[in-house]
């Protein structure tokens, strides 16, 4: 699978879209984005590296979650309109049923003992892999010197986490500087 | 303020979309406020569960929105959260990306995805913050949280093992 570059004769039909993509969503556990690389790629070869890179540079400029904006992207380009909805509804779909199936067992017994014991531990270490998020994220930022990123997202911080402000309020705040640091920094 | 569960869902989610950047991780301190401060829809440790359950279920970690909207309105509250949280980006993500070529290119595109990158830093950081104060309530929770956090950093361990450990860990009782 290491000629990535070859295209198919062909593009996915819709029943195809909607089985690939289900696929990625169920197993993407910590992120489907991997996955998502592999199967379109790698197995499918739906996209060549670089058509993946460009619509995934795409869904990371928008809003929201990534791998939700690139299924509507890619589905977008396959087969317009239609092609977006059966695509984010193969992502959406399966992880939903599973959830909404823990989500009424959590309502039955979120109560009991051992359960609540379970998730407490499950919630220490999912806390812990953001902070390995955050380390990563952060250390080419703050390495870098003449640098205003570290200082926004202090501040981001600071608002968000101590003072409480509403998100929408410390965005408004905060995005325009950003992006004016960004623009003249170049 | 006397408005249905259903409409306040859709509403908080559908706003809280258009400012999540960095995605689902980055959002999680502005749906704690609002589900826990401002709605007292539910409290601390049971968001923490939400957000736990969310984790190890397979998925885009966004789906948390649909286990707070079971909470609150039940299966409709579940399709109204994931819709409002989904709707309006997803759009968004159609429409642009039929002009993207026009534009990927040009210096305010790069600008803005530049300057967005401190913003959803600050917010992840946030998102650990808060997090770690619902489920760090002892010595030993804050332990797991900072060696989950050291084998994350520097290794490339399946989150699931690490996920396993925590849970029986938290089964025989030291949490």
């Amino acid at each position: 699978m290491s000629d990535s570059a070859a295209r198919p004769a062909h593009n996915p039909s819709l029943s195809e879209l909607f089985h690939g993509f289900s696929l990625v969503s169920i197993s993407g556990f910590g992120g489907a984005l991997p996955w998502a690389r592999r199967m379109i790629v790698e197995q499918k070869r739906w996209m060549t590296t670089e058509e993946f890179n460009e619509a995934f540079a795409l869904s990371q400029f928008l809003p929201g979650p990534n791998v939700i904006n690139f299924s509507v992207v890619f589905g977008s380009r396959i087969a317009g309109p239609v092609g977006a909805v059966v695509a984010l509804g193969g992502l959406l779909g399966p992880p939903l049923v599973i959830v909404t199936l823990l989500a009424v067992l959590y309502e039955r017994f979120g109560g009991v003992e051992v359960l609540s014991r379970i998730l407490a531990g499950i919630t220490a270490a999912a806390t812990g892999l953001l902070i390995a998020v955050v380390a990563k994220m952060a250390a080419p930022l703050f390495l870098s010197r003449w640098n205003s990123a570290p200082l926004f997202a202090v501040l981001a911080f600071v608002g968000v986490a101590l003072m409480h402000w509403p998100l929408p309020y410390v965005f408004l705040g905060l995005a325009p500087l950003s992006i004016a640091f960004a623009w003249f920094k170049r | 303020m006397n408005t249905s569960p259903l409409t306040a869902l859709f509403s908080y989610f559908a706003l809280l979309s258009l400012f999540a950047v960095g995605g689902a991780n980055a959002a999680i301190p502005e749906m704690h406020r609002v589900a826990v401060d401002v709605m007292h829809w539910m409290n601390d440790r049971q968001f923490a569960d939400m957000f736990a359950i969310s984790q190890v279920s397979p998925g885009p970690n966004v789906i948390i929105v649909a286990l707070i909207g079971y909470h609150v309105a039940g299966l409709a509250g579940a399709a109204v959260a994931i819709i409002a949280m989904c709707g309006p980006t997803c759009t968004l993500a159609f429409f642009i990306a039929r002009t993207w070529d026009r534009f990927k290119a040009a210096r305010w595109r790069m600008a803005i995805q530049a300057g967005m990158v401190p913003l959803s830093l600050g917010l992840i950081a946030a998102s650990a913050f808060v997090l770690a104060r619902a489920a760090d309530h002892n010595v030993y929770a804050a332990l797991i949280t900072a060696a989950t956090a050291a084998v994350a950093f520097f290794t490339r361990i399946n989150p699931l093992w690490l996920f396993a450990a925590a849970g029986v860990m938290g089964l025989s009782g030291w949490l």
